[in-house]
């Protein structure tokens, strides 16, 4: 191919700053749809975000984060994640994650009535996602 | 003419006001640039944001979704953000007038009150206070919008408000400050019909999941994000008013001060001169 230049754009921009704003080669991550890989030159696209791990690839170099919530614009050379939780592995308090972790999974189970089950569900996840980076 | 002893203790009670309002100016001085620059951070994200939902709008334009049809029954929720403190100038009582005089009923209104002087004084005309989160304002953190717009969204859900309003104080600029009454839903869609023309090249967008199940995704962050610019930008607003009001309040008191100061000069010359006359009128009339 002529252009040799696999490269975009990546913005992670959350309420309160910039996270992230760097030329990437790939960034993968959880939408509600399933995981997804982008590239380059991927066709316009708008898509929501589901809890996991966001993985940059910048040529050798690879970094994790847990994404939580947001949604994503995906443009052929720039990709912006509006993100409205997101964490460096660093900066996760990990028995904090695992206690959350517990708990929903403690609600899950009990199924008391009143229990919001798709709050719950989601703290799970979230709980994993934060464990999940911080191992990685 | 005031004795010159009322003069000097007016002179003094003036002189420890002015320190204070001089001290608070200072303190909102410093909050007002950390609360400018957390609002410039967070444009960012909000015109990424807005323009998102405009392109989606634009193409969705004429769906029949609860979010964009507007609720026939139910109260209006509004929320209302002002300071926990006063000495702000106009700054609370322009945001409570913005729902005492405008088209609003009062029956049919719920507020959602962020800031202790918007709640007493709505409370004090008789409005119904549903809610107060006055502890969020000191701090805005974008956790406590999404909590507040959780459970105004679940009850515009089950149909308790049929329509939610957000009434701040826009931060224009370091002396200018606006106070704004946004309607949050149901979203204005013929309103973004013109904004969304100039967004053209986003028009090609792809949604994934299909656009009504986006909308359903995306409107709450999308509140969400108002809610957390309304409170970002409020705070700063709040502090610029106060350095303001502070500002010409220390100038007042320096004038007053320098009023007093020829008052007091006046009057012990005046009785330096009398007592002068006395003393020789005094020696006149011995010799």
């Amino acid at each position: 191919m002529a252009d040799d230049n696999r490269n975009f754009t990546l913005k992670i921009i959350t309420p309160d700053r910039v996270f992230y704003e760097e030329e990437v080669s790939m960034v993968e991550f959880n939408t509600v749809e399933g995981e997804v890989g982008i590239y380059k030159d991927h066709i316009p696209m708008t898509m929501i975000i589901a809890p996991g791990i966001l993985t940059i690839t910048q040529g050798d170099e690879v970094k994790e984060a847990a994404l939580h919530a947001g949604f994503t614009e995906v443009l052929p050379d720039k990709v912006t994640i509006l993100a409205e939780i997101i964490e460096w592995p660093s900066e996760i308090d990990l028995t904090r994650a695992e206690e959350a972790k517990s708990r929903a999974e403690e609600r899950i189970r009990e199924h008391a009535p009143g229990t919001d089950m798709n709050r719950a569900e989601l703290s799970l996840r979230r709980a994993v996602a934060r464990i999940e980076a911080v191992h990685n | 003419m005031a004795s010159m002893r009322d003069i000097k203790r007016r002179k003094g009670s003036i002189q420890s006001t002015q320190q204070i309002t001089k001290a608070m100016k200072l303190v909102s001085t410093v909050k007002l640039q950390r609360a400018k620059q957390r609002a410039e951070q967070s444009k960012a994200y909000f015109n990424c944001m807005y323009e998102t939902v405009t392109s989606m709008l634009a193409r969705t334009g004429n769906l029949n979704h609860p979010y964009l049809r507007s609720g026939e029954n139910g109260k209006k929720a509004v929320i209302v953000i002002t300071s926990n403190r006063g000495l702000a100038g106009g700054y609370n009582s322009n945001v409570i007038k913005l729902i005492t005089r405008g088209s609003f009923k009062k029956e049919e209104l719920a507020v959602y009150a962020i800031g202790k002087k918007g709640k007493d004084a709505l409370q004090r005309y008789g409005y119904d206070i549903v809610e107060e989160n006055s502890d969020i304002i000191e701090e805005p953190s974008y956790v406590d919008a999404m909590a507040l717009s959780n459970r105004l969204l679940k009850s515009y859900a089950e149909g308790e408000i049929g329509e939610i309003y957000l009434a701040y104080t826009g931060f224009k600029n370091t002396v200018v400050h606006e106070p704004k009454l946004l309607k949050l839903l149901p979203v204005d869609v013929s309103d973004r019909k013109g904004a969304a023309e100039d967004t053209g090249s986003k028009a090609m967008m792809n949604f994934e999941p299909e656009d009504e199940e986006a909308l359903d995704m995306i409107i709450p962050k999308y509140v969400t994000s108002l809610i957390y610019g309304g409170l970002v930008e409020a705070s700063a607003s709040e502090n610029g008013a106060r350095m303001q009001a502070m500002d010409s309040a220390t100038s007042n008191a320096e004038e007053m001060i320098d009023h007093l100061s020829l008052m007091y000069n006046r009057a012990r010359q005046g009785s330096i001169t009398q007592e002068l006359t006395e003393i020789i009128a005094g020696a006149n009339a011995i010799s």
